[in-house]
């Protein structure tokens, strides 16, 4: 197991010195996954605010290849780099012992929305790739307008809390099941405050041939108007309540919940925690928190259910 | 050796290609270039061509992929037409910008709706003003010609820019002719190798690629991009001549047919200008003196040469196969009056507005007599000449 100590002695390769907000739960976690790879890596990082506030010129927190093009292409974009890759070596253009590792940065709006179809089209072709999801649960970079990530009940800009309307009406998406569903090699959601198990599940993914999700977890204070220092606490409080459950799927079939709760928490916990979720404290909001509750619900139960691989957690 | 084959133009696209050798091909069907990546997905499947292709699942995500590929170092080429290209529109200008010697070739088509498989050219002249060079083939030769010389350009160190390859769809995409094919080697030695400014895939040296830019940068940015395409000029012209002085078949801008003591010609580009070659030959047989330029090269627009093989015209047909709502003309109209307007010697030759050919509609001998038939007229009647649209063979 690796200790902490041990990943903070491991090379930076996005440094000090960009823009994101303070709290920001994105840096964090891509000092964790970053690390995971034993092999040099390209980046395919999608629109949104880690883009935007890295790669700012003349300067760059990028000590890596990086490439940024549009909005939503991220992983077709990888396609072209990793067949390169691939083309390159097998014509002996490129020395066939060096390896390199492929990522594409994405946010929740990409992920879901508009770079969907790339994303499942990338992942149906097989690339050695691995796509990293930090889901914010909504458009940062744009002032945190709606995703099909957006929770039910959750206030933002576009759908806002009003007497007519409690927040976003719609169920969020679940792309980690939609992942699972094209049957590749892995597919994995954590968050950072469990970030052994995001370093383990970061290295897995590097390592596995062909295609990996990740979904991560990554509150954003600046737009949750949450506390700066409770970005990591609230990732776990997600863990809790099951709102962000911490499981994996290997080749679209073999499921492992990496963390049970002890103690699942209600789901009001969770809510009562962001001010985007307030209004749902009026009483003739409750409809919603309950449904909430049931939904959550049906999606735990439906992991508890799947789950084929409870004793190999710490694999 | 060089060897003569029956193909299409598709299959003169595929045949360039295989001999080019890309090291990733982009396949997104869209009539009428899918053959084109059909027959390129079977050179790699029958094992000839060492290339990776790459089955996108939109053309999107296609024109996302080259990108990719270009900014990691080797040769890319895809091919498409139509909504294809359209939906390629945002990234095309990332291309450009990024200065990725990317090369497609356009099966040039209608734009929906109503939805039409068939020959014009509003596919690329949506696309005229997104950074990447231009060049027009009349026929299955020229395409494959110029799908070898547009590697060369695109690569070319001052000019790293995307090339795309116009053929007309449906017309020049699937005729069958003869064509005289290059031995590969002999292609292999033109073209010469990739040389990538930079490599995603060069771990010792990174690059951050696609920054953001603030108002103090971006406008320098985007001035400096103009570059590459402004010395395009230069190269275009050096990789058609040098073409030429190894294969016998010389490129420019445009081919002037008997242009130089005319007084009426017609502007044009790609398959259109067969017939309209046969309708000059057949008026200069009764002693009119009338010409034409085929223009192959619409990106970097040759303004100044198109201005002398003009100016000494009496009138000047341009016909555009492609309409621009809201316009004054089409844009090959509008690119070759602006040309002629600053001419030392201000007398101007008219130039007339035509469109044709939308959606596949034909052009006819008949109808390019009419045209030279209503330049003439207007230009000697005198009457207050207005420029008004004219359609050709368009059912009133
Ligand atoms: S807006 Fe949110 S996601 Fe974006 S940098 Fe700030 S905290 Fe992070
Ligand atoms: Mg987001």
């Amino acid at each position: 197991m690796m200790t902490l100590k041990e990943l903070a002695e491991k090379e930076d390769l996005l440094t000090a010195g960009h823009g994101l907000c303070a709290g920001c739960a994105i840096f964090p976690i891509l000092k964790v996954v970053l690390r995971a790879s034993q092999y040099p890596m390209v980046v395919s990082n999608d629109t949104g605010c880690l883009q935007m506030t890295t790669s700012h010129f003349p300067r760059t927190s990028w000590k890596l290849n990086w490439i940024h093009s549009a909005y939503g292409n991220s992983a077709a974009i990888v396609s072209g780099i990793e067949a390169m890759y691939r083309s390159l070596k097998k014509q002996g253009k490129f020395p066939l012992e060096k390896e390199l590792k492929f990522l594409a940065i994405a946010g929740d709006g990409a992920a879901n929305d508009a770079g969907l179809g790339p994303l499942s089209g990338a992942v149906e072709r097989g690339h050695h790739f691995v796509y990293l999801c930090l889901d914010n649960q909504m458009y940062a970079s744009t002032g945190g307008q709606r995703s099909s990530a957006t929770p039910m009940g959750a206030a933002a800009p576009d759908t806002p809390a009003s007497d007519a309307l409690p927040g976003k009406m719609q169920a969020r998406k679940n792309i980690a099941r939609i992942m699972t569903a094209h049957k590749i090699p892995y597919v994995a959601q954590s968050a950072p405050w469990i970030w052994q198990d995001l370093y383990k599940k970061a290295e897995r993914a590097f390592e596995t041939p062909g295609p990996a999700y990740l979904n991560i977890l990554s509150p954003c204070p600046f737009e949750w108007k949450t506390p700066t220092r409770k970005t990591i606490e609230l990732t776990r409080l997600a863990a809790d309540t099951c709102i962000w459950p911490v499981y994996e799927v290997k080749n679209g079939t073999k499921l492992t919940i990496n963390y049970k709760p002890r103690q699942k928490l209600p789901v009001t916990r969770w809510l009562q925690s962001q001010p985007r979720f307030k209004h749902l404290e009026q009483s003739e909001n409750k409809w919603i928190v309950d449904k909430i509750q049931e939904e959550v619900d049906k999606d735990w139960d439906y992991l508890l259910s799947a789950e084929t691989e409870p004793k190999h957690r710490d694999n | 050796m060089a060897s003569i084959k029956v193909l299409n133009g598709n299959a003169a696209v595929a045949e360039a290609v295989g001999q080019v050798h890309p090291d990733v091909v982009v396949s997104n069907p869209v009539a009428p270039a899918t053959p084109i990546l059909e027959r390129i997905a079977s050179f790699i499947a029958e094992g000839w061509l060492d290339a990776e292709i790459i089955n996108a699942e939109s053309a999107y995500s296609a024109i996302s992929a080259c990108i990719g590929a270009s900014a990691a170092g080797g040769r890319v080429i895809s091919a498409t037409a139509s909504q294809g290209l359209a939906a390629m529109h945002e990234l095309l200008f990332v291309a450009s910008s990024l200065r990725l010697p990317i090369v497609i070739a356009v099966a040039n088509r209608a734009l929906s709706a109503p939805i039409n498989i068939h020959a014009d050219h509003s596919d690329a002249m949506a696309q005229r003003d997104c950074g990447w060079i231009q060049l027009f083939s009349e026929n299955s030769q020229e395409t494959y010609d110029n799908i070898i010389q547009a590697f060369k350009i695109a690569e070319h160190p001052d000019v790293r820019n995307p090339v795309m390859v116009g053929l007309d769809g449906f017309i020049t995409s699937h005729e069958m002719t003869n064509i005289w094919l290059v031995e590969t080697g002999e292609v292999t030695d033109f073209v010469g190798k990739c040389n990538p400014a930079y490599s995603l895939l060069d771990s010792n040296n990174p690059v951050t690629v696609g920054s953001l830019d603030t108002p103090d940068y971006y406008f320098e940015h985007k001035v400096n991009q103009l570059q590459g395409m402004e010395n395009a000029r230069k190269v275009i012209k050096e990789v058609g001549k040098e073409f030429g002085d190894r294969f016998s078949r010389y490129y420019g801008y445009f081919e002037s047919y008997k242009l130089e003591d005319a007084e009426y010609a017609i502007v044009l580009m790609s398959s259109a200008a067969g017939a309209a070659k046969e309708v000059v030959d057949e008026l200069r047989s009764n002693g009119e003196h009338v010409g034409l330029l085929k223009l192959r090269v619409f990106r970097p627009f040759p303004h100044q040469e198109l201005k002398e093989a003009l100016s000494h015209l009496e009138a000047i047909a341009v016909l555009d196969r492609a309409l621009i709502p809201g316009s004054f003309g089409g844009p090959l109209f509008n690119e070759t009056r602006a040309a002629l307007y600053d001419m030392e010697d201000k007398n101007l030759p008219l130039v007339f507005p035509y469109v044709y050919g939308l959606g596949g509609r034909d052009i006819t001998i008949d109808n390019f007599r009419d045209v030279f038939r209503d330049i003439e007229e207007k230009n000697t009647e005198k009457i207050e000449i207005k420029t008004e649209l004219a359609f050709i063979n368009l059912r009133q």
